[in-house]
């Protein structure tokens, strides 16, 4: 859906045809999300050796990683779909923006707690002000105020092209978090698997990190499917509604009872 | 391996359990608004809402 040609999402734009597709995706999105995130938990508890430095300590990375990519990831879902708001006005684009901010935000802060939770026993605090973790937690805000500003603003296409403006300024924050690990002398530790010169990391390790990335991806995916099409079916909502007050305003004018 | 967590069992633990937490509400959360906009959505259309509109059903 993300990458698809424009042919293919001309297709997509029309939102019945959206809502006809997403049922017969659903259950094969939902079985691939299960099957892996268990093969991956089982290789990342019962497989995977301890870290020779980290210790058992190395389980929180098996979640905490895939989490910080999904929360990038969706931040540029969100920008891409804001261009298409802007730029191509997609009827679905603010909608998959819309539908994105909560899950992207869920994996912020989930990237931040496990963080804090391996840094109290690695590093000896749950929290350092260091350009990672603070690009990180501005991260999590930005998602926040995306979140607030859709409900501050009722009328949908007003509101998305609002958060589109917003979205597309705090994706500045992006390569910032990619690459704060390199431009700035930070605690936390460079990337060791999205690096020139292939990962660092043992197979052992490296395979369920992968699978886990790809399920929690796979489960992120139906999540953003699912809210999608509640978002479509509330709009729908919203228009009927004023259109029955309407009926009913003309009927009552009419003198007709309703 | 799960029996033995070593000296940080506490941290791991509590990891996991932010993960079940955080991704289990937002699970809910996303189900339950489904539900409840198909429930809106065929109230509407059984009272014939969008009967002028000219809008077919989803």
């Amino acid at each position: 859906m993300y990458r698809g040609d424009m042919a293919s999402l001309i297709d997509l734009a029309n939102p019945t045809r959206f809502m006809r597709l997403s049922v017969v995706v659903l259950p094969w999105l939902t079985g691939m999300a299960v099957l892996l995130l268990a093969v991956g938990f089982y290789l990342a508890w019962f497989v995977a050796p301890a870290d020779y430095q980290q210790g058992e300590t190395i389980r929180i990375m098996f979640v905490h990683v895939p989490a910080a990519w999904l929360a990038l990831m969706f931040y540029t879902v969100m920008s891409i779909a804001a261009l298409g708001t802007l730029v191509w006005r997609h009827p679905l684009a603010d909608v998959a923006q819309k539908a994105a901010a909560p899950i992207g935000a869920c994996f912020a802060l989930i990237c931040l707690l496990t963080g804090a939770f391996w840094g109290k026993p690695m590093w000896g605090t749950y929290w350092v002000w260091d350009a990672r973790l603070t690009s990180v937690l501005v991260l999590l805000l930005i998602y926040l105020g995306i979140i607030a500003l859709w409900r501050a603003l009722d009328e949908p296409s007003r509101a998305g092209r609002m958060v589109a403006i917003l979205t597309l300024v705090g994706f500045v924050n992006v390569p910032i978090i990619k690459f704060s690990v390199d431009w700035w002398n930070t605690l936390h530790q460079p990337a060791s698997v999205l690096r020139m010169g292939g990962p660092t990391i043992h197979p052992s390790m490296l395979w369920p990190l992968l699978i886990l990335a790809v399920g929690f991806t796979c489960l992120a995916l139906v999540l953003h499917l699912v809210a999608m099409r509640a978002e479509i079916m509330r709009r729908r909502v919203r228009t009927l509604t004023i259109l029955e007050a309407e009926r009913l305003d003309r009927l009552a004018a009419q003198g007709v009872p309703a | 391996m799960m029996s033995d967590l070593g000296p940080h069992a506490g941290f791991i633990l509590a990891s996991y359990a932010a993960v079940v937490l955080v991704l289990g509400g937002l699970i809910l959360t996303v189900i339950l608004d489904h539900r409840a906009q198909k429930r809106a959505l065929a109230a509407l259309e059984q009272r014939g809402a969008g009967r002028r509109s000219g809008q077919a059903a989803p």
